[in-house]
């Protein structure tokens, strides 16, 4: 809980980062970027359990735990993709989506 | 005392199909004959001392033969009804089981000899020991499923082994013809079970056959177009029997079955097989005699009758020797059956129960010999037709002596083997029925007739000259034969009474001494006849064929049954029935399928540019998707 600042302001906030994150994924063609884009709808998340827990239930600790986790994995996953996109560039010296199409096949 | 070894018997051969089926290319051909031989060898040891413990070491408790039965449960369907397992030890039973094991023997033995040359020499030994395995299953069965799984198995093996020469397309079609023909047949065993397992609650055999019983004393509690329903499921089980034995109207397939390897003639087609039916009729006997008073009995003892009848004038006419034997196999089962069908129960009532398991007894024997003296002559001079053949006295004597022992039995002459069992079934029918009575008595003339006429082809009447000095065949085919012989000969002594009869108790059979020499009188014409007719080259026989003109040719052509259910089947059933179905099912089931899978291809062939591949694509529509859904359901939730 946070003198002068209610839950809807900060909820606004998150969406707004939730959809920055969506467009950013959508729109980007640098794997890097989307990369990014996943960790700010990663967050976007996080932030939303915490201040859900803190405005809602402010004697239980369920939501922080849970951001605990998400973060955890956040990092692993992040360890991962750019292990990949690394291999990649090793690869074909590139990190243009468009440049992986072939993949699919 | 138990009998749990018995169950050795059956797989013993089992494992020996197996062994030479797997290994077949593997197996150098003279060491799979010896071990096809070794194997029933040992089942054939087991059988006999099966039968030597069930009757000389156990015994008759309380006056009666006991019944030995394990089993297993196998498939249940409710509390009181399962699908069981086993093995059944009782007379028949144990009587079955030499017979099954001492012709099978022999003509392992005999198969040595006459297959030598043959490509499949170790295919063959894996079928002879299947079939093995599947009589042993059917003859120890505990009960009507059991009895229908095996009596499956030996059509596959005798649809197998009358197909053995797969590269003739006779043997092909003769093959098919058995197979559907008994197939059709068995459709009607099948019904008859259901309802047997349907009204009663069982299959077990020793429940229903036993007296005091409620299958049978229930019978009357259900009625289907004025017959009991169990009458009418003991007609369809007989339909079944009748496939098998080949009697009116499903014969048509044993003639055919000609085209097997010979050695396969004698033991499936002659001695074991084909008396399935009369094995199945046996072993439901109590419920046959108890139920409506014995209603389904009566058709079983004209139809043997009648089957006897028509099958012995054929046999008359026909030129293929082997075909000969079958018509007189046919007859021969009608006799049994007719036997069956005119028996009672009780002591010496059951005297033509007790007949009919003793002629098959002694049947099985001078039939498989005459078979397999058939299939001796046959390899001497590579024909199968009387025309090609005479005067091979001289050049086979064993088969010539062991031949005319086997005739003389199943023309019914004193001592011989069949001449006991004869007797014994005109007794019964004659106490019983006059007419079927009259039919036997001229159906044994008749037998002696035909059976005469190719021996006296055979081995005497013109003197050939063959381009190959026909010789006598090796030992491996003339020992069966003199051990067969054997059995022909002193087979009748047995005092068979004592040991099998419809109540298990046994009674003392007596000889009949007017109807024995009115049987023996009967044949001696027929033989005499034939003497005349073939003993030396003359047109006497020709000048017959065209007096009795019209009636020769219809009897020549087996009374144009074949064409008959060949104009059935294609002019009616295929032309009039199966194929506007089968416009039908092309035109309109077919059609409309194709059509929903046709447009299902063009619409995919359309949409597929929608699945591009690229992951951010697929984000989008997803997103697009989720946003579409929130906004309309917030619209509906402001709304309410």
């Amino acid at each position: 809980m946070i003198e002068g600042i209610s839950i809807y302001e900060i909820l606004t906030l998150t969406s707004i980062l939730f959809f920055i994150g969506v467009y950013g994924f959508i729109t980007r063609k640098n794997l890097i970027s989307i990369l990014i884009s996943v960790e700010l709808i990663l967050n976007a998340s996080v932030v939303n359990f915490v201040v859900i827990n803190k405005y809602l239930y402010p004697d239980m600790l369920q939501g922080v735990f849970f951001s605990l986790f998400i973060i955890a994995v956040a990092a692993a996953e992040t360890a991962l993709a750019i292990s990949i996109i690394i291999n990649l560039y090793r690869q074909i010296t590139s990190v243009e989506v468009k440049d992986i199409e072939t993949m699919k096949y | 005392m138990n009998f749990s070894y018995t169950i050795l018997i059956p797989l013993i051969p089992l494992a020996v199909f197996l062994l030479l089926g797997i290994f077949n290319q593997r197996i150098k051909p003279s060491v799979s004959g010896y071990i096809g031989v070794f194997g029933l060898l040992a089942s054939a040891i087991l059988s006999l001392y099966a039968a030597y413990q069930y009757f000389f070491i156990i015994g008759k408790v309380d006056g009666v033969y006991q019944t030995f039965v394990e089993k297993t449960v196998w498939m249940n369907f409710t509390e009181t009804l399962s699908i069981d397992m086993g093995i059944l030890i009782d007379p028949i039973s144990v009587m079955m089981l030499i017979v099954v094991s001492v012709v099978s023997l022999m003509v392992h033995i005999y198969s040595r000899g006459y297959m030598k040359d043959d490509d499949g020499y170790t295919k063959f030994f894996a079928f002879l020991s299947l079939f093995t395995f599947s009589m042993y299953g059917l003859v120890l069965a505990t009960n009507l499923f059991q009895i229908y799984i095996f009596w499956e198995l030996v059509g596959v093996s005798s649809y197998l082994l009358i197909g053995y020469y797969y590269t003739k397309p006779s043997a092909v079609a003769a093959a098919k013809k058995a197979f559907i023909v008994t197939r059709f047949a068995d459709l009607g065993f099948l019904i008859g079970i259901l309802i047997i397992g349907y009204y009663t609650g069982t299959f077990d055999f020793e429940t229903l056959n036993n007296p005091e019983g409620s299958a049978i004393l229930n019978w009357a509690s259900t009625s289907f177009m004025g017959l009991s329903a169990i009458t009418w499921a003991l007609i369809l089980i007989f339909i079944g029997g009748a496939g098998k034995s080949a009697m009116l109207p499903f014969h048509i397939w044993l003639p055919d079955a000609m085209e097997g390897p010979t050695p396969v003639s004698a033991l499936i087609h002659a001695a074991t097989m084909v008396v399935a039916g009369i094995y199945l009729v046996a072993r439901l006997f109590p419920m046959f005699y108890f139920v409506q008073d014995g209603f389904a009995l009566n058709i079983v003892a004209y139809v043997g009758a009648i089957s006897a009848l028509f099958a012995a004038i054929i046999a008359i006419t026909q030129t293929d020797i082997k075909r000969v034997l079958a018509f007189s196999t046919m007859s021969q089962l009608g006799y049994m059956m007719l036997a069956l069908g005119v028996s009672g129960y009780d002591g010496h009532e059951g005297v033509g129960y007790m007949a009919s398991m003793f002629h098959l007894f002694t049947h099985a024997m001078f039939k498989a010999l005459l078979f397999l003296g058939a299939g001796s002559v046959i390899h001497a001079v590579h024909s199968n037709y009387l025309k090609d053949m005479g005067g091979l006295r001289k050049y086979m004597p064993i088969t010539n002596i062991t031949f005319l022992i086997a005739a003389l039995a199943i023309a019914g002459m004193p001592p011989f083997a069949g001449f006991w069992s004869k007797d014994e079934i005109l007794v019964a029918a004659f106490e019983h029925n006059k007419l079927i009575y009259f039919i036997g008595v001229f159906v044994a003339g008749l037998t002696a007739f035909y059976m005469f006429r190719i021996y006296f082809g055979i081995f005497w009447g013109k003197d050939k000259v063959y381009e190959h000095t026909p010789k006598e065949s090796p030992l491996s085919m003339t020992f069966p034969l003199m051990v067969l012989a054997l059995l022909s000969i002193v087979g009748g002594f047995i005092p068979f009474s004592e040991f099998v009869s419809a109540d298990k108790a046994g009674f003392e059979a007596h000889l009949n001494y007017p109807l024995a020499a009115i049987a023996v009188g009967v044949g001696l014409t027929g033989i005499i006849l034939a003497w005349l007719f073939y003993k030396k080259e003359n047109n006497l026989a020709d000048k017959f064929a065209n007096a009795f003109g019209v009636f020769y040719k219809w009897t020549y052509h087996k009374f144009y049954f074949d064409e008959v259910y060949l104009f059935i089947t294609k002019k009616i059933i295929f032309k009039r029935i199966s194929a506007p179905i089968a416009w039908f099912d092309k035109k309109v089931v077919d059609a409309t399928m194709e059509g929903i899978g046709n447009k299902t291809v063009l619409t995919s062939e359309k949409i597929k540019g929608m699945q591009s591949g690229k992951v951010q694509d697929y984000a989008f529509a997803f997103v697009g998707g989720t946003v579409v859904f929130a906004i309309v359901f917030i619209y509906l939730w402001t709304n309410n």
